[in-house]
């Protein structure tokens, strides 16, 4: 067994999958419930195809992967039979809704008990599933549905909304989503694994850097062996910074919405105008404003320069973040002074931190909650010479949410400022193409990034021939739904917008 | 004498039907400078007017007459409210006894027959709309009435003419400025309100449920939403001028070409304050905007205290 934990600024474990024995059932499902309730958070859970052990019934190998206090990530399985399944444990924990629909909908696994056993993205069934959503209903003479969507106003992603109301108070909001399903697992199988990057990037297009540099600390666990060294510190550094820009440029992007929403004119295009340095910033790096092409197993597309010539110098990159940093002290100091801002953000769309930490929230919105996990905080490389501070929110609402953004652009671009401190140099790298490291056989990594939106986590596994087995690819939006369902509860439904925007989660990263 | 009558109708009915489009302009002007961005041509308004006026409606399967015919009534709505509005400064050609009462009615001719073809629609967000509208315009006409009633009351005038005597002559001291003062705070308010501005309404958002006025155009199309969009400019600069001839310090002590004059570019002036405020402030959450209401309903109230307390005076 292989602990490359330590080695890389990803939260990582690589493992030799057969050293793992996949425990019976029963004993998995009071496993799993006891180390959640000993004080581990739940990361993933997920089956894949397992060899059947009699002829006619499908077996399916479901790991579970916890993170301990520490950080340190654990990997416990069972092989099932889908048919007889086993016993819903979101009652106990309901952390897991979200894992064990998927469950149930890719592989068919009878979840016995759950209490919202309710299509996660319509995997099969296609559009006349869609159709026939089981929405929740109240009933009452007082009681008015609103649906919003699929197809909203405005330039975003399709998803159905639908409220159930009592005058202009929101009883019970349902978030119906699948429109954007492409089958990315499947799709990332059938390539050659150690050549997915471009595919990874497109798996939410806002965190492209997030997913690929999870992806990419996969394949280099999986190619490295034991033996190797990872990647070298130059690169390292290098996926940080364009990590710190792509949550500075969507933290951005999300401020300029809320202050659209709230009607708040100069927020909004103060915001707005100054992500464009920062994704510009990002296009001088690397060839283009959302990351693409950056990250690449075992190399990287960063170029950085001493001196000002024909690339970006570090001189401009300091003039970037000096810009940033100067218009964000006048505009922050407007937005969080104004009345009136505080009056629509103060208090709505509370979750308190118990709620946070019974839904398994993640990222800044559960960090909004008084929640303080980052995956930053528990990275090595990059991370451990410049550690991040967890930054953390008490109150939970839209102004927790939105304060939490301005806080992490600050401490991203002081970040960004430490890593330049070194005087770094950056040579786009790519990894020999003539004689490319095959994969690793028999092993099983689980990789957790903290990408602006929360963890993205990818769990690779390759079989006895070293060809890839399963990808599982993980958005934080998938756990963070549910939050805003719940924070919109007893709310005024005009402010839904609001509380959807301080979440501001993925519609694509959900469906895959 | 009548031969400057009739000018100043037809200036009148000129001012009514071209100062919305620049009102609307320079609205936008103003929030463009406040947020550093190029602003759209100063006609902006009017080309798109004239870009909607040669689309063809579309209309949902559901909807009957009430939903075509709405927009024309809110047009023809505002445009027979400005006629009797002193506009210029001086008395409006249609102006009559108690005109102000009709002037109420006639802007709530159009709002039913807006939210009517709302209701029409079938269509769950704008049946909120119109019940928003519904709820805050209840709540919002007392004020127009208070005022109306408070400066007719103390100048002895029963019409929009009050507005002009109580500029003009013949109120002073502690009352006249209470009167004047709690009926511009009022007005503009009802004009916020009523047009569909921020604090109170978001005239730009894209967000279906958070739109008041807005969302009950949302449905409209072609000609019928270039109606709407002009008649709610001509309601908006309607309401600015009559805020605008409370403050006109030259009614009464200039000629007429000039007092006009002066009315419209106060109007302006008020139109840059909305502009000013749409970019410094957000908008209210909805449970608060009644709440802003109630200010010129008080507003309103003060203006008819100072009445009673000059009338009790002076009796």
């Amino acid at each position: 067994m292989s602990a490359l934990a330590g080695a890389c600024s990803v939260t990582l474990d690589a493992r030799v999958a057969s050293a793992i024995v996949p425990l019976d059932v029963r004993a998995w499902r009071a496993d799993l419930l006891a180390r959640l309730a000993s004080g581990a958070r739940i990361v993933t859970l997920y089956g894949r195809p397992a060899p059947s052990a009699h002829a006619g019934a499908a077996a399916v190998m479901v790991t579970a992967v916890v993170q301990l206090t520490d950080g340190r990530l654990e990997v416990t399985r069972a092989v099932m039979d889908a048919a007889r399944g086993y016993h819903a444990m979101t009652a106990d924990v309901t952390a897991l809704h979200c894992f064990e629909r998927e469950l149930h909908e890719q592989h068919g696994v009878r979840v016995a008990g759950h209490p919202w056993l309710k299509p996660i993205r319509f995997e099969a069934g296609g559009r006349a599933a869609r159709d026939a959503y089981p929405f929740y209903a109240i009933e009452g003479k007082e009681v008015h549905e609103v649906a919003v969507g699929p197809i909203h106003a405005g330039v975003i992603e399709p998803g159905a909304f639908r409220f159930m109301c009592l005058g202009e108070i929101v009883h019970h909001l349902e978030i119906h989503l699948g429109y954007q399903h492409r089958g990315v697992e499947p799709l990332l199988l059938r390539r050659d694994a150690r050549k997915l990057a471009p595919l990874v990037e497109t798996i939410a297009g806002d965190s492209s850097i997030a997913h690929t540099w999870a992806y990419c600390a996969a394949i280099e666990a999986l190619t490295a062996g034991d033996e190797r060294a990872p990647v070298g510190p130059e690169i390292e550094a290098a996926r940080g910074v364009m990590l710190e820009l792509e949550r500075i440029a969507m933290h951005l992007a999300g401020l300029s919405g809320l202050a659209a929403d709230v009607g708040f004119l100069q927020g909004a295009s103060s915001y707005g105008r100054l992500r464009t340095t920062a994704i510009n910033t990002s296009m001088r790096l690397c060839g283009s404003r959302f990351g693409r092409g950056a990250l690449r197993p075992g190399g990287s597309g960063v170029r950085l320069d001493a001196e000002a010539g024909a690339g970006f110098s570090r001189a401009e990159l300091r003039q970037n973040l000096a810009l940033l940093v100067n218009d964000l002290a006048i505009i922050d100091d407007c937005f969080l002074s104004a009345r009136t801002v505080q009056h629509r953000l103060k208090g709505a769309g509370r979750l308190t931190t118990a709620q946070a930490t019974e839904l398994g929230l993640v990222g800044p919105a559960a960090r909004a909650s008084g929640l303080t996990h980052d995956q930053r905080a528990f990275g090595a490389g990059v991370y451990a010479e410049h550690p991040v501070t967890v930054v953390s929110e008490p109150s939970g609402d839209c102004w927790a949410r939105a304060r939490m953004r301005i806080v992490e652009i600050g401490r991203s671009l002081a970040w960004i400022a430490g890593v330049l401190d070194g005087d770094p140099v950056w040579t786009p790298r790519r990894a020999s193409t003539a004689a490319p490291l095959e994969l690793v056989a028999d092993r099983l990594v689980v990789s957790v990034v903290e990408g602006w939106r929360g963890e993205a986590v990818h769990c690779l596994e390759t079989d006895a021939a070293g060809a890839l087995l399963h990808y599982k690819v993980q958005d934080p939006s998938l756990r963070n739904w549910l939050g805003l369902a719940i924070a919109v509860r007893e709310n005024e439904i005009s402010d839904f917008p609001i509380c959807n925007k301080s979440f501001d989660l993925s519609y694509c990263g959900n469906d895959l | 004498m009548s031969a400057q009558i009739a000018v100043l109708a037809l200036a009148h009915l000129v001012v009514l039907l071209t100062l919305p489009f620049v009102v609307v302009g320079v609205i936008q002007r103003t929030k463009a400078l406040w947020a550093g961005r190029k602003s759209p041509p100063l006609f902006q308004l009017a080309f798109d007017a004239a870009r909607l006026l040669r689309k063809r409606p579309v209309y949902s399967e559901v909807t009957t007459y009430l939903f075509r015919v709405g927009p024309y009534v809110v047009l023809v709505t505002a445009v027979v409210s400005g006629m009797i509005v002193p506009i210029l400064g001086a008395r409006a050609a249609l102006g009559f006894p108690f005109d102000f009462v009709w002037f109420a009615y006639v802007w709530g001719l159009g709002r039913v027959a807006l939210m009517l073809g709302a209701l029409d629609t079938g269509s769950a967000f704008e049946g909120m709309g119109a019940s928003r509208e519904a709820t805050f315009s209840a709540i919002l006409e007392p004020a127009l009435f208070l005022v109306g009633g408070a400066a007719c009351l103390i100048t002895h005038e029963r019409s929009f003419d009050a507005v002009l005597a109580l500029r003009a002559t013949t109120v002073t001291g502690g009352a006249g400025a209470g009167v004047w003062a709690g009926s511009v705070v009022a007005l503009f308010i009802l004009v916020q309100v009523e047009s569909a501005r921020l604090p109170v309404d978001d005239p730009t958002t894209h967000l279906e449920l958070t739109m008041v006025h807005e969302v009950m155009i949302l449905d409209h199309s072609g000609p019928e939403l270039a109606a709407l969009q002009v008649g709610s400019a001509i309601k908006l600069t309607v309401g600015l001028s009559l805020v605008a001839a409370f403050l006109n310090p030259l009614t009464g002590r200039a000629g007429p070409p000039l007092a006009a004059a002066a009315n419209v570019a106060l109007c302006l002036l008020l139109a840059v304050a909305i502009g000013t405020v749409e970019s410094l402030v957000a908008r209210w959450r909805m449970r608060a905007v009644p709440q802003y209401i109630v200010v010129a309903l008080i507003a309103a109230g003060v203006a008819l205290l100072a009445t009673t307390w000059q009338i009790g005076g002076a009796g």
